[in-house]
């Protein structure tokens, strides 16, 4: 819009608007997990851009589809079915069935974005969603996670072994960790292990983090909350091995969940106070999963948990606004 | 209220999908989720509690006059739970298998909100035939909706229909639909759905606003309050504008 028109423009307030839309913060974030998507492809092989074209694919088709059934404008444009699609498949093992992909689309699109009134309407992250219904469906194929480069060595018959949450939670003694059974912290953070799509590559990880960062689509907060949450509980359980706690910020979808899920704008909270008890939320029960629980990798479920007590979280923490008093303070003034 | 103008069939069809006590009442979810996991415990269970629901609705009418009101929570409980008694050991006795299926429900049919709904909405206030027909259109309506929950969940989570498998062994069936998860999203699809018929028969959409649209709403005394109350608000806005 040219400065004259701007001017000349009449309409209701805010008059002030910034210049983001929809679209750009969606393709900003699509950006950010590319990094992450060509590691991957790096370490799993080629079968990651397929499992990611047939989600992306499926979600954009489901979006379009229920929009026209439910006679709704078209929302295509903003990228955000897009975006859900690379989450989904980044939270998906490399060799999971294509149909369960698409399984996993429609389940994320039509019943956890579409039905409730489509983007900006969800109130939980519709890509966790959709992991966490083909998690609970499908268990053996979820947990079917690849090795790393098994896709170059086609002939060599490759042993599965546990992934390192599994391995983390069988250790008795967690002061005692070494890493001896682990994949080193390094290649951890390389993304040389075992796990989701997206999840493995920690360097890509935080560079799409990093983009964001300066991107100013996300702020640090939540993520910085989350891992923090979670690395200050492991120490406390690990009684002070560092290595242990290395491993538990670096394994499972912690990162992935905390910079690309945790700081959806519509299922997260908007002022500062709300996203710190948010993200130390999800920290805590992530944690609290991965100790006690019966399922190595909690991040989703925390999310998902936290995903729906945001509309409790921002009623506490409702600012005030600016030239009022305290309800309290108030009637005291005027006895 | 005994109108008479109305056919004894509506009385009957009001149960199907219009005042559906499942999808449209939302009375009795507890039942409806917990044994729909297959369609035989479904249809076992939507024909115990319309049995009970259709001989209590007949005996509550026909005491109606003879019960004080002050008590009469008590007298419809004593009056529905022998009936369930009897289930009970009906069902006990010839169909053991259904018996495990239900398991703890069975009996529970005792405190099922429709049933107890019928009685205090209808049965207390209308003549003997109407509240038998009111039962027994409720009592199919009950078993329409259990039916199709369990349908859709024992064909999407165990790949099967009434125990006969029907997915192949390859494809692995969705085990979230049997889970409580799957339970909620179905019956909340088929509310969907219900709600949706309801409309096109001409029962007005439901609204966050008033209690009009409620399926209670002819019975119910609170909506004919409401009802004014929303009216003189609507007026008090208008004139403050």
């Amino acid at each position: 819009m040219s400065e004259e028109k701007r001017l000349l423009n009449v309409s209701a307030s805010p008059h002030f608007r910034s210049n983001d839309t929809v679209t750009g913060i969606m393709l900003d974030v699509i950006i950010a997990m590319i990094p992450s998507l060509l590691a991957s492809t790096y370490i799993f092989g080629l079968r990651v851009l397929l499992v990611t074209a047939v989600s992306v694919v499926s979600c954009v088709g489901f979006e379009f589809i229920s929009r026209k059934v439910m006679k709704r404008h078209n929302t295509l444009a903003d990228l955000s079915a897009v975006v859900t699609g690379m989450l989904l498949a980044f939270n998906l093992p490399v060799d999971i069935p294509l149909a369960m992909v698409v399984i996993g689309a429609a389940v994320a699109i039509i019943v956890a974005k579409q039905f409730f009134g489509g983007i900006g309407q969800n109130f939980v992250n519709p890509a966790l969603v959709g992991r966490i219904v083909l998690m609970v469906s499908f268990p053996v194929y979820m947990s079917n996670y690849g090795m790393p480069f098994a896709w170059q060595h086609k002939g060599v018959d490759i042993v599965t072994t546990a992934t390192p949450l599994s391995v983390l939670g069988n250790v008795a003694d967690k002061a005692d960790l070494t890493g001896a059974d682990l994949p080193s912290l390094m290649y951890m953070f390389m993304g040389i292990r075992q796990g989701s799509i997206g999840e493995v590559c920690a360097i890509a990880l935080i560079l799409g983090f990093l983009y964001l960062l300066i991107r100013k689509v996300i702020k640090p907060t939540i993520p910085l909350c989350f891992v923090g949450t979670v690395a200050l509980i492991m120490l406390i359980a690990g009684k002070g091995n560092f290595t242990f706690v290395g491993y538990e910020v670096l394994s499972g979808g912690l990162l992935l969940g905390a910079i690309f899920m945790a700081t959806d704008y519509t299922t997260s909270p908007v002022n500062f106070k709300g996203q710190v008890i948010f993200a130390i939320g999800c920290g805590l029960i992530t944690s609290v999963i991965r100790l006690f629980g019966s399922l190595p990798e909690g991040v989703s479920f925390s999310i998902i948990i936290m995903n729906i007590l945001v509309p409790q979280i921002e009623k506490f923490t409702t600012p005030k606004p600016f030239g009022t008093v305290k309800e309290k303070k108030a009637k005291e003034e005027t006895k | 209220m005994a109108d008479k103008k109305k056919p004894l069939y509506k009385e009957f069809t009001k149960g199907l999908i219009k005042e559906n006590p499942v999808l449209r009442l939302v009375l009795g979810t507890c039942p409806t989720l917990a044994v729909t996991t297959s369609v035989e415990s479904a249809i076992g269970m939507g024909l115990s509690a319309s049995f009970v629901l259709i001989c209590s609705n007949i005996v509550i009418s026909a005491l109606r006059k003879l019960i004080p009101d002050k008590v009469r929570i008590p007298c419809y409980i004593v009056v529905i739970a022998s009936f369930t008694t009897i289930v009970q050991m009906l069902v006990k006795a010839f169909l053991p298998d259904i018996d495990k299926q239900l398991g703890v429900y069975l009996p529970l049919i005792v405190v099922n909100c429709i049933i107890f709904g019928r009685a205090e909405a209808y049965a207390g206030k209308n003549r003997v035939i109407a509240s038998a027909v009111d039962g027994v259109g409720m009592g199919v309506g009950f078993t329409i909706a259990l039916f199709l929950m369990g349908a859709v969940r024992e064909f999407f989570g165990s790949g099967a229909f009434y125990g006969h498998k029907i997915f192949p062994e390859s494809m692995p069936a969705m085990t979230v639909f049997i889970l409580a998860p799957g339970g909620f999203f179905v019956f909340g699809l088929l509310m969907a759905c219900a709600n949706k018929l309801a409309e096109k028969k001409g029962v007005p959409k439901a609204e966050l606003k008033g209690c009009e649209a409620c399926p209670m709403a002819q019975s119910c005394k609170i909506a004919l309050i409401d009802k004014e109350k929303c009216e003189e608000n609507t007026v008090k806005e208008a004139t403050a504008e």
